[in-house]
């Protein structure tokens, strides 16, 4: 690991204008991912602004009749909260299908969203990386892809973003807020906060540099049977091939978004009006221009059939 | 075995004097907010609890709290297995919590207390958990056992405060103690010898007599 200074921030302005002076720096709250990939040099920045002390570990209720989220509420407290669980049951349900105990216990709500690709390429140094070195080229692309996106892929990129967390906030129409190191706030839909690698796969979401994501805010609940499904290679603690979160009404409309098939979460707003004639009208729209790779290509097939069980499950709900 | 005698230095000693002497440059540095020289290690003051007692330290700011415990405070109980956060041999418990010391810095627990295995229980007195994975021969090898108890004892506690798992069927009911239950909550830690389903056994214990 590289050296590094280090500081307490002590509020989020304070945070985000210490970013500002410090080029190369970088917040730290859970650090779960960040202290990953700084022992393997993949980051290394030299000064590192610990965010753990701000006051931004609370869920309060908005006046919209939604829940404001706290950046730094851990996975465990926010899956486990009562209005959580009873309201936005597809959120609890993908926190707890991310991770092990101990990391949901350290692992914040902004920081999930930040998580960087698991792609085998992007943490092995020795290979070509367009993520961890612009323009050096893609290893992944004529490499091993069973893991690797099928949509919004680019001659660049092909790697996945690896939240559970990140598909149910994208169902459930989450707002990102932020501070900016001038002291402006501001609020990002989700839909907007996570990019697609294009020719820049090293930029991931549309944050500012020094920008502190403060909160992230729930609108009021909508209600439906909420069912979240994470099909991986083993039963627990491990990253998903495919994972489909579903809110279904009763009149069977409902949202959808996919996990584990592109570089940010996979919802086709459009695709969803296919709801109640079933899976298979909804996986043509969602995976419309899908370009697999010949060891990711089981992926469409079992999008569809995910989605399948997972409506299937919802209306036995 | 025979005390170490002060004389004795090891090369971990000349290590950390070596790091001292060079980090006296470097504090001045970071204070002017001015990058560090080029892996020149940076030194910060951190206090924090360990089993009951306190801890003024100075450590190299990438020191991870694992490497802390062992390396620092000599308490080598805690495990050091993949130093990723993926098999939880270095499962310690902070403010109550279950956490992995080695995705997390020393300096980031200010004012915290940490449990590790030597604050649970002693070779003479020993934490039911310990008994129970002694009773059930829940290990083999032993590497990730004190991780392991650690975790359990953490874990209990989660299922006493009514915090949902990925297997509970009903999110808003409370959770119950079936070994899928205990078998989801521990899979952050991994045993290379197998002895699950021994686990499993000497936690049902446990949590069965409410300790």
């Amino acid at each position: 690991m590289k050296p590094f200074t280090y500081e307490r921030a002590r509020s989020p302005a304070e945070a985000a204008a210490a970013a500002s002076r410090w080029p190369g720096s970088k917040f730290i709250a859970g650090g779960t991912n960040l202290l990953d990939l700084m022992k393997l040099e993949i980051e290394a920045p030299q000064h590192l602004i610990d965010v753990n002390g701000l006051a931004l570990d609370k869920i309060e209720a908005t006046p919209e009749g939604g829940l404001r989220i706290g950046a730094l509420v851990r996975n465990t407290d926010l899956a486990a909260d009562e209005r959580v669980r009873r309201d936005y049951a597809l959120l609890s349900r993908a926190l707890l299908a991310g991770a092990s105990g101990q990391l949901r216990n350290k692992a914040t709500t902004a920081g999930n969203l930040l998580q960087r690709t698991r792609c085998a390429y992007f943490y092995d140094t020795n290979q070509p990386c367009n993520k961890r070195k612009p323009g050096s080229g893609c290893s992944a692309i004529g490499g091993f892809t069973r893991q690797h996106a099928i949509v919004g892929v680019s001659e660049a990129c092909i790697a996945t973003h690896p939240s559970d967390m990140a598909i149910a906030m994208r169902a459930l129409d989450a707002i990102v807020e932020t501070v900016q190191p001038n002291g402006t706030t501001r609020r990002i839909p989700i839909a907007d906060f996570h990019r697609l690698p294009a020719n820049t796969p090293h930029i991931e979401t549309t944050l500012q540099p020094g920008e502190l994501i403060t909160a992230v805010v729930l609108p009021k609940p909508i209600g439906g049977t909420q069912v979240y499904h994470k099909v991986r290679d083993r039963a627990s603690y491990a990253f998903a091939l495919v994972s489909i979160g579903v809110i279904v009404q009763r009149d069977g409309q409902g949202r959808v978004a996919v996990g584990g098939i592109a570089h940010k979460p996979w919802r086709v707003e459009a695709a969803e009006a296919a709801m109640p004639k079933g899976a298979e009208a909804v996986a043509d729209g969602l995976l419309e221009g899908a370009k697999p790779t010949k060891d990711n290509a089981f992926k469409l097939p079992l999008v569809e059939r995910t989605l399948d069980a997972v409506l299937a499950q919802a209306k036995r709900a | 075995m025979r005390e170490r005698s002060d004389f004795e230095i090891t090369r971990r000693d000349v290590l950390k004097v070596g790091a001292v002497s060079v980090a006296v440059s470097a504090v001045p540095l970071a204070a002017k907010g001015q990058a560090p020289a080029a892996d020149a290690p940076v030194l910060s003051k951190v206090s924090f609890n360990v089993n009951g007692k306190a801890y003024n330290l100075k450590l190299d700011t990438r020191t991870s709290l694992l490497d802390a415990l062992r390396e620092q405070l000599h308490l080598t109980g805690t495990k050091k297995g993949c130093d990723h956060g993926q098999c939880g041999a270095c499962t310690v418990i902070v403010d109550g919590r279950r956490i992995n010391s080695c995705l997390t810095l020393a300096v980031m627990h200010e004012g915290q207390s940490i449990t590790t295995i030597e604050g649970l229980g002693t070779r003479d007195n020993l934490h039911p958990m310990q008994a129970a994975f002694v009773k059930h021969d829940g290990y083999q090898c032993g590497y990730c056992t004190p991780g392991q108890i650690c975790s359990a004892v953490a874990m209990l506690g989660e299922i006493k405060a009514g915090i949902p798992s990925h297997v509970s069927t009903d999110l808003t009911a409370r959770p119950t103690l079936t070994p899928l239950e205990l078998r989801e909550r521990m899979s952050g830690n991994i045993c290379r010898c197998a002895a699950y389903s021994n686990i499993v056994d000497a936690i049902t214990e446990v949590a069965g007599s409410g300790a």
